[in-house]
């Protein structure tokens, strides 16, 4: 697909870890590949340290990428990135508390990046721009909203600011980091409905970092699952969902919390592992020490994307070829 | 049916604000059975941690409980000494806080914060605290090599695994739980509260349980209770809660999660916010934000009206004319 807002091909992050002796290589992520369509909301899935919050902090240009390419409305990105790239590819963070400048009013931080990156509005078209902007996002009265101070706001209303500070810059892509997962159960929906009417209204991609399979199921259009820094299995939401490949995703799927499933007893996963921390890693896929399919094959090289159809693909030796 | 271990009755606590007291929990009152799992849930502020700080003992100012009654095992907390209270504590009570992270001293190693508690409410040697340790450590499936870990080097997981095997230390009745599983992730989540399922089956004590997230307990609770606005409006055995809610809100709250089953649908939540606590509305607290709020709802305050063991507070279940 020519016409995507964001490709990334082959993206790696290493860090050094320990000490001068014991030094090692940390690989956050490993060779992740993928792209976001325009108006599509893309959800990485992942437990903690499965290395998608290290794929969106390079993409902001948090941290240079150790190596690969990301190519970003069609333009090949260097090693940091410019104010008209961080514009188009805000971020949204994951603590609503800590994301916001406690002194200022809300106003202010959202006049400020108004100005920086829309030059062409003068004060009073900025104005009225941030009340449209609050306003977008279901902060009403806009202009009431943009007079108090962060403390006046809820946890969800402040997460909606941060969507709202997103958009001033009018981006083409938004890369949200566990937006709802400090909210309340009750608050959630409303910020994922804002993200839909994102790309539907404003025509806005985004990239929706998570660990909840159903919320991303909810929003999103296509699923990355992730496993210790690699991609396990892609495809479209329905597709992942409703036919998942890998065993990774299926103990993901088995584990979410669902009161409207049966609790399956006797094939409950008895799953006490947790994601290693990839340092210096061999070869061999890195989900085989937890999975119950694991076979020789799968500890002494890295299996490889397998197609399961146009837009399904999952990454591991049990899977038969269609 | 069986004695209680802890009945509450009628609890009542009060924050103190600049703009005057505010009711955080409006008269509680609930049984727990030996044995059995109580699940509380709402939104934040809704008044369940205070509720469960309450009946610990373990509110400071300005919070305070106003009036009411704590009864375990017959026994009233709220008039115990301090010193009498703090032998209740952990041998009979124990408590596991939401963030392991900052419960755990990341100073000292598992072992010597787990030796401390046992210090504080046994005379036991060194010799029986150590076995005692590596057993309750083996219970929740962490390896006895741990001992000597420092906090930091464990996992969330892990953090939050070694906290209910503080908890059980002293094989206590009871275990109150505020949110364990909300800083870990799925997958952690649902081994811990199995965990927590199994050993309770095994060890027989009592749990009170609070979270936001009601999908985390659904397969694990006996009888889950929903507050709102510091109220109790529906309480009831679990499965059956979830499969037909009664009150607007507990219904509300069903429909404000997606799932992983059935067709996509279009979900909206609650729209609204919880009432004001220091001058809540006349009527039914509920009422601004209730798709079927009537008149009368907004007049007069539903009382919690139990039936066929549900209880429910709302005048659209419990019509005012026929009380």
């Amino acid at each position: 697909m020519s016409g995507d807002v964001l490709k990334v091909e082959n993206l790696s992050r290493y860090f050094r870890v320990g000490g001068f002796r014991s030094a090692g290589t940390l690989h956050a992520t490993d060779e992740v590949t993928f792209s976001v369509a325009p108006s599509e909301i893309v959800a990485l899935v992942g437990e903690s340290g499965s290395g998608k919050s290290t794929i969106a902090r390079v993409l902001a240009g948090l941290y240079p990428p150790t190596s690969g390419t990301i190519t970003f409305e069609g333009e090949r990105q260097g090693k940091t990135s410019s104010r008209k790239v961080r514009g188009r590819m805000p971020m949204v963070f994951q603590d609503p508390f800590g994301s916001i400048n406690p002194v200022l009013r809300v106003g202010h931080s959202l006049l400020r990046s108004l100005k920086l990156h829309r030059p062409e509005l003068d004060k009073s078209g900025r104005a009225a721009e941030a009340i449209s902007l609050v306003e977008k996002v279901g902060l009403l009265p806009g202009a009431e909203v943009l007079r108090r101070y962060p403390h006046e706001l809820s946890g969800g209303q402040r997460q909606r600011l941060g969507f709202a500070q997103a958009l001033a810059s009018r981006p083409s892509l938004i890369l949200a980091d566990e937006p709802v997962s400090m909210l309340d159960v009750s608050i959630r929906i409303g910020l994922l409905n804002v993200m839909r009417s994102l790309r539907d209204d404003e025509h806005v991609s985004v990239l929706y970092i998570t660990h909840d399979l159903a919320s991303a199921r909810y929003v999103a259009d296509r699923m990355i699952v992730l496993y210790a820094g690699r991609i396990v299995e892609e495809g479209t939401t329905e597709e992942v969902i409703g036919a998942p490949a890998h065993p990774y995703t299926r103990l993901l799927m088995a584990t979410a919390p669902d009161p409207r499933l049966p609790l399956a007893h006797d094939t409950d996963v008895q799953d006490l592992g947790e994601p290693p921390k990839v340092i210096n890693p061999g070869p061999g896929c890195r989900f085989a020490p937890r999975c119950p399919l694991a076979m020789d094959q799968c500890r002494l090289s890295t299996p490889t994307m397998v197609h399961l159809s146009p837009t399904q693909r999952a990454a591991c030796y049990a899977i038969e070829q269609p | 049916m069986t004695t209680p271990i802890l009945e509450v009755r009628d609890l009542k606590v009060e924050y103190t604000t600049p703009a005057g007291p505010a009711l955080a929990v409006a008269g509680v009152s609930f049984d727990l059975a030996p044995g059995e799992f109580l699940a509380i849930v709402g939104e934040s502020g809704c008044g369940k941690s205070t509720l469960l700080y309450s009946i610990a003992e373990l509110l400071t100012y300005p919070a305070q409980t106003v009036s009411g009654s704590v009864r375990f095992n017959g026994v009233e907390l709220r008039s115990l000494p301090a010193e009498e209270l703090r032998q209740h504590r952990w041998r009979d009570i124990s408590v596991v806080m939401q963030s392991a992270m900052n419960a755990l001293n990341p100073t000292l190693s598992i072992g010597a914060q787990l030796a401390d508690a046992c210090r504080a409410h046994t005379d036991w040697d060194d010799q029986q605290i150590a076995e005692r340790s590596a057993h309750v450590l083996s219970m929740v499936s962490i390896d006895v090599a741990h001992l000597k870990s420092f906090p930091f080097q464990l996992s969330g997981g892990m953090r939050q695994r070694a906290m209910i095997a503080m908890a059980l230390l002293l094989e206590p009745q009871l275990i109150i739980m505020d949110e364990p599983t909300s800083a870990l992730d799925v997958v952690a989540q649902r081994s811990l509260m199995r965990q927590v399922e199994n050993l309770r089956r095994e060890l027989g004590f009592a749990v009170l349980f609070v979270t936001h997230d009601m999908s985390v307990v659904s397969h694990f609770s006996d009888r889950l209770a929903v507050m709102y606005a510091g109220e109790i409006v529906e309480l009831g055995g679990t499965r059956d809660v979830f499969d037909h809610p009664r009150h607007p809100y507990s219904s509300g709250l069903m429909d404000a999660f997606p799932s992983l089953v059935g067709a996509p649908k279009e979900l909206l939540g609650i729209p609204g916010n919880p009432p004001s606590l220091v001058n809540p509305p006349q009527g039914c607290l509920f009422a601004p934000r209730c798709p079927f709020a009537t008149d009368e709802c907004r007049e007069f305050r539903p009382e919690l009206i139990t039936v066929n063991g549900r209880a429910v507070r709302c005048h659209l279940v419990n019509p005012r004319s026929a009380v």
